[in-house]
């Protein structure tokens, strides 16, 4: 009986049930989390170890640590510390500590019982079989992958870059500089004073 | 020993894709959009995983590896686009960000 798959697809769908219906980013970045590790328990138990453990390290770890980074940075101002108010309420973080909790509970009785991949009857990939196909079948992939991630690494910091918004290069140091320098702060503009000095 | 049903699997992550698509199509808010198409390449993954263990090949899992990657960069790409929305409109609600809409259409060409 693959009593725990049943437990943490339970557990993954109601997470993600919660996080399309919260209102507040952050209630529902840590209902996803929630999912994510669920997601990885499931993993688990239909025979493929390494991608479970690899669903927690970048899906929980690093994907999540950059969503939670953005909603922190756009959410400045005045409303911060009511909001930090709100977050140390309990029902804030009692669902998904129930969740947790569960997935914890069978994450327990699997490493009593041994053998994770025979909740399903499932023989498990091993890390070998995969990574000997990855660098051998899939190698082309491979490196396309790292194209992929170097060009997203280009991309994000080009489309994040603070552009300053020069109207021409004639309008710089002339009659723009009302313009240009209503959206600097002080420091920026005494070091433009004396550039222009 | 009975054997493995992936169709059980496969239920559940046709479950999280829907469940990802309402979030899509339902939130306004272009943060939650962002997270729903993350819950919906997570899905997916999932179904890739369910199939390869179904025939104990490793396929599915490399498979998987390459939408965590393409989702690795997805998700920094668009978070970086999210930032540049807020500093220029300082809105996230997808129904205000309109600099794209056709709004002269009564007007002749």
């Amino acid at each position: 009986m693959p009593v725990l798959f049943y437990i943490s697809s339970i557990v993954a769908i109601a997470a993600t049930i919660m996080v399309i219906t919260r209102y507040h980013p952050i209630h529902a970045l840590l209902y996803l989390v929630v999912s994510f590790l669920a997601v990885a328990t499931i993993f688990l138990s239909i025979g493929a170890p390494f991608v479970a453990v690899l669903e927690i390290i970048l899906y929980a770890g690093a994907i999540i640590v950059l969503l939670i980074f953005v909603v922190m940075m756009l959410n400045l101002g005045t409303e911060t510390a009511i909001q930090e108010k709100q977050w140390l309420q309990p029902k804030t973080w009692v669902g998904p500590s129930i969740l947790a909790l569960v997935l914890l509970a069978e994450m327990i009785v699997l490493l009593v019982k041994g053998n994770a991949a025979a909740d399903m009857n499932v023989p498990a990939v091993e890390v070998k079989q995969v990574s000997i196909s990855l660098y051998r079948e899939y190698v082309i992939a491979v490196e396309l992958a790292g194209f992929l991630l170097m060009a997203g690494i280009v991309g994000a910091a080009h489309i994040g870059k603070h552009k300053k918004r020069y109207l021409h290069r004639f309008l710089q140091n002339g009659n723009g500089i009302t313009k240009t320098t209503e959206v600097k702060t002080e420091e920026e503009k005494g070091l433009m004073e004396e550039v222009n000095h | 020993m009975p054997a493995f049903n992936s169709q059980s699997v496969l239920v559940v992550a046709a479950i999280l894709f829907v469940l990802g698509l309402i979030g899509v199509l339902t939130r306004k808010n272009i943060i939650f959009m962002l997270i729903s198409v993350e819950i919906m390449l997570n899905a997916a993954g999932l179904a890739f995983v369910a199939a390869g263990s179904r025939w104990g090949q490793p396929d599915g899992q490399i498979m998987f590896l390459f939408i965590l990657a393409m989702a690795a960069s997805e998700v920094s790409v668009g978070l970086a686009l999210i930032m540049q929305i807020y500093h220029q409109h300082k809105t996230l609600d997808v129904t205000k960000l309109t600099a794209l809409k056709d709004e002269n259409e009564n007007v002749e060409m």
